[in-house]
C-alpha cells in the first residue's frame, strides 16, 4: 500500500496563470464558474481523465499551472463542445482546453511519445509544408514518432483500407504554398509547436 | 443554385466516399458546386491545439478566397471543417486581436476579408434551400423498410450550428424520412464518436464508438447514417478492435448522401458504398412507377 | 420681482454650514459667508457648525423674525437629506417655506474636491447662483390629494388573501379580484408546507373562508382588471367579470350538475391538477374552492359551443335554477384609493431544457406535478405512481431547473431547495423509495430550514453535489435497464456517476407571469430587468413602487416562500392603510402647469409625459396637466413649442438667475 502526501502550498501556484488563460479571447467567463460539475457530467471522456474538466477549471482559476499542464485532461478533450453548450455560466471550456494544449506544447510539457500532442504537431507541420493533409501519410508518421509497434497491431485495418480504396497515398498539396507560408509567418513564432520534453 | 465547395482533406482521402456520393446527388438536384480554388487544410482540432492565431489564419485564407471568387455560400460537408470555418468567422468578428492578426496575414498576399462568406452544411442546403419537396420528387426507390439511426456527431451541431438544435437536431431525420426510410429514435445522435482519440487512446475513444454502435444495434437499426468523415471512419473501420475489447457491435455506417443516392436510383458503386468495411445490406430492387 | 411684503425689497438670509469637518475641512466657510454678505439683497450672512441641528434651525427662524427676512438660502448638504428640515425651519419663522433654496456644497463640492482654493471658489459661485435664483421664488403650497378609503387587491393567492384580510380587519373596504375561478393560488395545490410540514389546505382554507365571509371584502373571482385610470387616492378601475354561466349567489356548490353532465366521464385536462387529472366541462376547480361555485368551460361545453345539448345540468339544478347559459361578460367600474398587486408567479417550462427529458420520458415530472401526486385529494389519491401504475423504488430530484442558468433564468428561485427536500421526505414517507437530491448548493436560510435539511439527511435522503448533465434511457449496465439514468459528476466524491432511477422530479424555477409586461403597463408600473415587478428600493421599500398608491407583494416582486409573502402582504397593507388613515397625500408643488392663453392645442406635450399626466381638453382645445400625476420631470416644459408650460420651482427666471450667478465671477 503506497502512502502519498499531497498538499499544495502557495509556492505551488504560478501567479498570473489564470489571468493569462482568461485573457485568451472568449475565455474571460471562467471568472464566473460556480463549480457545478455540468461540464464533467456531460463530457464523454471525463471518466478517463485524471482531473475532471471542472477540477481543471478550478485549478486554472487558482493558478495551479503545472498541475493543469501535466494532466491527461487537456489531451483527452475531444473537442465535442458538449461542455461549452451546457455550461450554465456560458464558459467556453473547450476553448480553454485549447489554450492549455497550446501552452503545454509551447513549453514542451508532455511525455515524449504521447501520441496526441505528437499528432497535433505532425499535423500542423504537414499543413505548413503542403497546405493539406494526406491522412495515411500522417498516420504513418505518427506511428513512427509515437508508437511504431502500433503499425503491426493495425495491419488488418491497413489492409482493409487498401481493399476499399481508402488508402490514398497521393500527396495532397496546394499550389500557392509560398503564399500560405508568408501568411503563417506573420503570426506566432512562425514555427509549429515547441520543443519536446524528454 | 450555385455554391462554392470546400471538400477538406478527408474527403480526398479516407472519406472519399462522402464526396463520391455528394457530388452526383447535388448535381441531380440541380445544385452546382464549384470547388474552392487552391483551398488549404482548415486545421481541424489539431492545429488549434498548437497555435490559435495561425489556426485562424489557416481557416481565414479559405474564407477570403471564397469571398473573392464567389459564390459566397461555401458548402462544407466535413464536420471539423464546418466547425473551424464557422469558429474563425465568429472569432474574426468578435475578437479584435484575431481580426488584426488575420488581416495582417491576408495582407501579405494582398487579400482581404470582410466577413461575407457563409459557411453552409449540406444538410442545411438540402433541407432549407433545395427543399424536401424537391428531394421527394427525385426519389425513385424509397428506402422502405430500412431502419436508419440518424447520427449527427458533435461538431456540426455544437456550438455554431445555425440551422438545427444542438441537443435534438432533426434536419437529417426529416431528410431520411423523405427518402422513405424508417428513422428510429436514437438519443445518442449527438454524442461524440471519440474523434481522433480512437487512434491515439483507443481504450477511451473506441469505447465511445462502441457505445454508439451497440445502442444503434439494440434499437434495431439496419444502418447508421452519418454526416462526418471521421465519424464514418470510426464507426466503420474499427469493428474488429471493438469486438475484441468489449463485444460485437456490427452496424454498417454510411453517409446520408449515399442513402440519398440509393433513393435516387444511383448504383451503389457510383456512391462509394463498396468502400465500407462493414457493407450495407442490399436494398430490394423495386422502383416506383414513373 | 416678487417678494413677501416690504415694498418688494429683497431681504435674503444666507447660511453656510460647516457640517463639522465635512465641509469646513475643504471649503473656507467664513470666506464664503463674507463674500455673500456683500451681494445686493443679502441682509444676513452666517456660517455655522451644524445648520441642521436644533439651534441651527432656530437660528433661521429667529433671523426671519428679527431681520424680517423674506428669502433664505442654506449652503450645506444634499437637498435629499435636509431640504425638508430647512423648509420647516423657514415655516417655523413665519415665512412661506418655498422662499427657501438649498445649495449642495458637500456632495457637489467638499466631498469631491481636495484643492481648498478651488473648492471655496466653487462654493462661492454656487451660493451666488442660489442668491440670484431665490429672488424669483414665489409663495407655493404643498398640494393635498384626498385618498379614497377603498382598496383593490389584484391576485387571490396567499399574499392577496392576507393583504385583503389585514385591511378588511382594519375596517377598510377591499375588492379582491382573482382571475382563476377560485382563490388560493399556488398554495392551494400544495400538500404540506416546509419546514413545519403543516398541511397547506388546513392553514389556507380558514383564511379563504374568512375572505368569503368578511363583510368588508368584495370577492370577484374569474375576473380580471382591464383598465386603470387615475392617480393615487383616486383610481377608477374597470374589472371584467367573466361568465361562469352560473349565478354565483344562487349556487350552493352541491355539484349535482356536474354529476348530471352529459359527459359521463371526465375527459378534459384538469388545470388545478396541472394536467394530471381530468374534469368535465362543468366543474369546480377543487373541493375547497372559494367561492364554492361551479363554472362552465365555454370551450368544452357543448351547450355554449353549439347550443344543442340536452342540458341535464339545468334539470339537476331545477329547484335553485342557478345555471344560466345566457350570461355574458360584465364590465364593472370601481373607485379605489390604493391598489395592491399580488399576482404571484408561474413555473419554468421544463421542456426548454431537453437534456432532462421532460415531455420525452413519461416518468420525468415537475415539482408541482409531484405535489399533486402526493396530495391525498389529488388525481391519484396520494399514491405516488409511475405512468404504468407501479410505485417508484428510486426517485431523483434535480435542482435548479431553469434557475441560476445564464441560458434560461439567471436568478435563484429561492424556494426549490426546501421544496425538493420536502418532497423527498414525503416520497420516502409514502413509498419508502430511495431519494437522491442533485444540487449545486443547498439554500435553506429561513427559520427552521437548516434543521429541515438536517432532518432530510437523517432520514436517509442522499445528496449528490453536481448539476445533472443529462437524463437518458439507454443502459450501460444491467441495473440500468428500463430505468432513467442520470449522468452527473459527484463533485464532492470526485467521480462521475451514472445513477438509474424510476422517476425524476425537476425542481422548476419561478418566473414572472407571461403577461407581466402587459399587467405592469396597465397599472403604470415598471418591471425590473428580469421581469419581476419593480420595487421602489430593493432594501428600504420592497413593497412600494414608483407609482404612488400602487403596491406589490409576494412572488410578483421576486421569488420567495410563504412566510416572506405574508410578511410583504402585511407590509403592503400597512402602507396602504397609512395613506388611507391619513386621508390625504401631500405632494411637492414642483408641478408643471399650462398657461392656457398661450397654448395652441398642438398636443406635442401629451405623448411625451412619462406619467400620462397631460390630457387634452376637447371643449377648450387646450392641454391640461393633472397636478396629482405630475412628477415635475420638466419634459413638457422643455418641449412646448410656444413655451406655454411652466414649472413651479423651475421657472425660466430662476434657472437663468442660477446660471448668471455661477458665471458672475468667472
Amino acid at each position: 500500500m503506497q502512502i502519498k502526501r499531497t498538499i499544495k502550498y502557495e509556492a505551488d501556484r504560478v501567479r498570473g496563470f489564470s489571468k493569462e488563460i482568461m485573457s485568451v479571447s472568449g475565455c474571460e467567463q471562467l471568472q464566473s464558474c460556480i463549480q457545478c460539475g455540468t461540464c464533467s457530467g456531460t463530457c464523454p471522456l471525463s471518466i478517463y481523465m485524471d482531473f475532471s474538466p471542472r477540477q481543471v477549471m478550478a485549478m486554472v482559476r487558482a493558478d495551479f499551472k503545472n498541475e493543469v499542464l501535466t494532466s491527461t485532461t487537456i489531451w483527452l478533450c475531444a473537442s465535442c463542445y458538449a461542455c461549452t453548450v451546457e455550461c450554465p455560466r456560458k464558459i467556453r471550456i473547450t476553448d480553454i482546453m485549447y489554450a492549455l494544449k497550446q501552452r503545454a506544447i509551447q513549453e514542451g510539457i508532455y511525455p515524449r511519445r504521447f501520441p496526441i500532442p505528437v499528432l497535433a504537431r505532425e499535423f500542423s507541420e504537414m499543413v505548413r509544408r503542403k497546405g493539406r493533409i494526406t491522412e495515411t501519410l500522417l498516420v504513418m508518421r505518427l506511428f513512427l514518432k509515437a508508437n511504431w509497434r502500433a503499425v503491426f497491431a493495425s495491419w488488418r485495418q491497413g489492409l482493409g483500407l487498401i481493399r476499399t480504396g481508402r488508402f490514398v497515398l497521393r500527396h495532397e498539396r496546394i499550389e500557392r504554398r509560398a503564399e500560405l507560408d508568408a501568411m503563417l509567418a506573420t503570426v506566432g513564432d512562425g514555427k509549429a509547436g515547441g520543443k519536446e520534453a524528454s | 443554385m450555385k455554391y462554392s465547395y470546400f471538400p477538406g482533406c478527408s474527403l480526398k482521402g479516407l472519406g472519399r466516399a462522402y464526396e463520391e456520393s455528394l457530388l452526383p446527388v447535388m448535381k441531380h438536384l440541380g445544385v452546382e458546386l464549384v470547388e474552392l480554388d487552391d483551398w488549404n487544410c482548415c486545421g481541424a482540432t489539431a492545429y488549434m491545439s498548437v497555435d490559435e492565431a495561425q489556426a485562424a489564419v489557416l481557416a481565414a485564407r479559405n474564407l477570403a478566397i471564397a469571398e473573392q471568387t464567389g459564390p459566397q455560400d461555401l458548402l462544407t460537408p466535413c464536420s471539423a471543417c464546418y466547425l473551424v470555418l464557422n469558429k474563425t468567422q465568429h472569432n474574426i468578428t468578435d475578437f479584435p486581436d484575431i481580426k488584426t492578426a488575420v488581416h495582417r496575414a491576408l495582407g501579405t498576399a494582398r487579400m482581404t476579408y470582410s466577413g461575407k462568406t457563409n459557411v453552409r452544411h449540406p444538410l442545411d442546403v438540402l433541407v432549407h434551400d433545395v427543399g424536401l419537396d424537391v428531394i421527394k420528387e427525385k426519389v425513385v426507390r424509397p428506402l422502405k423498410g430500412l431502419k436508419v439511426a440518424p447520427y449527427y456527431g458533435c461538431q456540426v451541431v455544437r456550438p455554431y450550428s445555425t440551422f438545427d438544435d444542438d441537443w435534438n437536431p432533426t434536419t437529417m431525420d426529416q431528410l431520411l424520412a423523405t427518402l422513405g426510410a424508417e428513422v428510429i429514435h436514437y438519443p445518442l445522435k449527438t454524442k461524440c464518436c471519440g474523434g481522433s482519440l480512437t487512434g491515439t487512446v483507443p481504450e477511451a475513444g473506441l469505447r465511445l464508438t462502441y457505445i454508439l454502435l451497440k445502442e444503434a444495434a439494440r434499437r434495431g437499426a439496419d444502418v447508421v447514417a452519418t454526416i462526418c468523415p471521421l465519424c464514418q471512419f470510426n464507426l466503420d473501420a474499427y469493428h474488429d478492435q471493438i469486438e475484441r475489447r468489449w463485444g460485437p457491435a456490427r452496424v454498417p455506417t454510411v453517409y446520408f448522401t449515399q442513402l440519398m443516392g440509393l433513393a435516387f436510383g444511383f448504383p451503389p458503386r457510383q456512391l462509394g458504398l463498396q468502400r465500407n468495411f462493414v457493407p450495407m445490406k442490399e436494398l430490394p430492387t423495386e422502383r416506383v412507377a414513373g | 420681482m416678487n417678494s413677501n411684503g416690504n415694498n418688494g425689497d429683497l431681504r435674503i438670509g444666507f447660511y453656510i454650514c460647516h457640517c463639522g469637518h465635512n465641509i469646513a475641512g475643504v471649503v473656507d466657510c467664513p470666506a464664503v459667508a463674507q463674500h455673500i454678505a456683500k451681494l445686493p439683497g443679502v441682509v444676513v450672512s452666517r456660517d455655522y457648525k451644524y445648520m441642521c441641528s436644533d439651534p441651527g434651525q432656530e437660528l433661521i427662524a429667529q433671523d426671519i423674525r428679527e431681520h424680517r427676512l423674506n428669502r433664505v438660502v442654506v449652503a450645506s448638504c444634499s437637498p435629499l437629506l435636509h431640504e425638508h428640515t430647512f423648509r420647516n425651519a423657514v415655516a417655523a419663522g413665519g415665512l412661506n417655506p418655498f422662499f427657501f433654496q438649498m445649495v449642495n456644497i458637500r456632495e457637489h463640492d467638499s466631498w469631491v474636491h481636495t484643492d481648498v482654493g478651488a473648492a471655496t471658489a466653487k462654493a462661492k459661485a454656487l451660493a451666488q447662483a442660489a442668491i440670484r435664483r431665490v429672488r424669483f421664488h414665489r409663495a407655493l403650497e404643498m398640494t393635498r390629494v384626498p385618498i379614497h378609503p377603498d382598496v383593490l387587491v389584484v391576485g387571490g393567492g396567499i399574499t392577496g388573501i392576507h393583504a385583503a384580510l389585514t385591511m378588511a380587519n382594519g375596517g377598510k373596504k377591499v375588492f379582491l379580484v382573482e382571475r382563476e375561478p377560485s382563490i388560493g393560488g399556488h398554495m392551494a395545490k400544495f400538500d404540506k408546507t416546509f419546514p413545519t410540514l403543516d398541511c397547506a389546505a388546513c392553514i389556507l382554507t380558514p383564511k379563504m373562508s374568512a375572505v368569503r365571509a368578511h363583510e368588508n371584502i368584495t370577492l370577484w373571482t374569474y375576473s380580471d382588471v382591464v383598465k386603470v385610470e387615475g392617480y393615487v387616492g383616486n383610481y377608477t378601475v374597470t374589472v371584467r367579470r367573466k361568465p361562469r354561466y352560473v349565478k354565483e349567489d344562487l349556487c350552493v356548490g352541491c355539484q349535482e350538475c356536474i354529476a348530471a353532465c352529459v359527459f359521463k366521464e371526465p375527459k378534459f385536462p384538469d388545470e388545478f391538477n396541472v394536467g394530471l387529472g381530468k374534469r368535465k366541462p362543468i366543474y369546480i376547480p377543487f373541493p375547497q374552492a372559494v367561492p364554492q361555485v361551479v363554472l362552465v368551460d365555454p370551450e368544452r361545453c357543448i351547450q355554449v359551443r353549439t347550443g344543442k345539448c340536452k342540458q341535464t345540468c339545468l334539470e339537476a339544478c331545477a329547484d335553485r335554477q342557478a345555471l344560466d347559459f345566457t350570461q355574458k361578460e360584465q364590465l364593472v367600474e370601481i373607485k379605489v384609493g390604493n391598489i395592491i398587486l399580488a399576482t404571484g408567479f408561474k413555473l419554468f417550462d421544463a421542456k426548454r431544457i431537453p437534456q432532462y427529458g421532460y415531455g420525452l420520458y413519461p416518468n420525468v415530472v415537475t415539482s408541482l406535478e409531484l405535489e399533486r401526486l402526493v396530495t391525498s385529494s389529488g388525481p391519484t389519491g396520494g399514491e405516488i405512481v409511475l405512468k404504468d401504475g407501479r410505485h417508484p423504488k428510486s426517485v431523483g430530484f434535480i435542482l435548479c431547473v431553469g434557475s441560476r442558468d445564464m441560458k434560461t433564468n439567471r436568478w435563484c428561485s429561492r424556494t426549490c431547495c426546501m421544496h425538493s427536500m420536502k418532497l423527498a421526505q414525503l416520497v420516502r414517507e409514502h413509498t419508502g423509495a430511495d431519494a437522491t437530491v442533485f444540487y449545486m448548493d443547498i439554500r435553506a436560510p429561513g427559520k427552521g430550514c437548516e434543521e429541515f435539511y438536517d432532518k432530510s439527511l437523517k432520514e436517509g435522503i442522499q445528496f449528490v453535489r453536481g448539476r445533472v448533465a443529462e437524463v437518458t434511457d439507454w443502459a450501460l449496465a444491467p441495473e440500468e435497464e428500463g430505468k432513467l439514468v442520470i449522468r452527473v459528476e459527484d463533485t464532492l466524491a470526485g467521480f462521475v456517476r451514472r445513477i438509474p432511477v424510476d422517476m425524476i422530479v425537476l425542481a422548476v424555477g419561478m418566473e414572472p407571469h407571461a403577461d407581466a409586461q402587459e399587467v405592469r403597463r396597465l397599472f403604470n408600473m415598471s418591471c425590473g430587468t428580469e421581469g419581476w415587478f419593480l420595487e421602489k428600493h430593493p432594501k428600504l421599500a420592497p413593497v412600494s413602487t414608483f407609482t404612488d398608491g400602487v403596491f406589490i407583494a409576494g412572488c410578483c416582486q421576486g421569488p420567495k416562500d410563504i412566510p416572506d409573502s405574508i410578511a410583504q402582504a402585511g407590509a403592503a397593507a400597512a402602507e396602504a392603510m397609512a395613506l388611507i388613515d391619513k386621508g390625504y397625500i401631500e405632494q411637492e408643488p414642483n408641478t408643471a402647469n399650462v398657461m392656457e392663453e398661450h397654448c395652441s392645442g398642438c398636443k406635442s406635450c401629451i405623448p411625451l409625459c412619462p406619467f400620462t399626466a397631460i390630457s387634452f381638453d376637447a371643449p377648450s382645445q387646450k392641454a391640461r396637466i393633472n397636478e396629482a400625476l405630475c412628477k415635475g420631470c420638466g419634459t413638457c416644459v422643455a418641449a412646448c413649442p410656444s413655451g406655454s408650460i411652466r414649472q413651479n420651482l423651475f421657472e425660466d427666471e430662476e434657472i437663468f438667475g442660477e446660471i448668471e450667478g455661477v458665471l458672475a465671477d468667472a
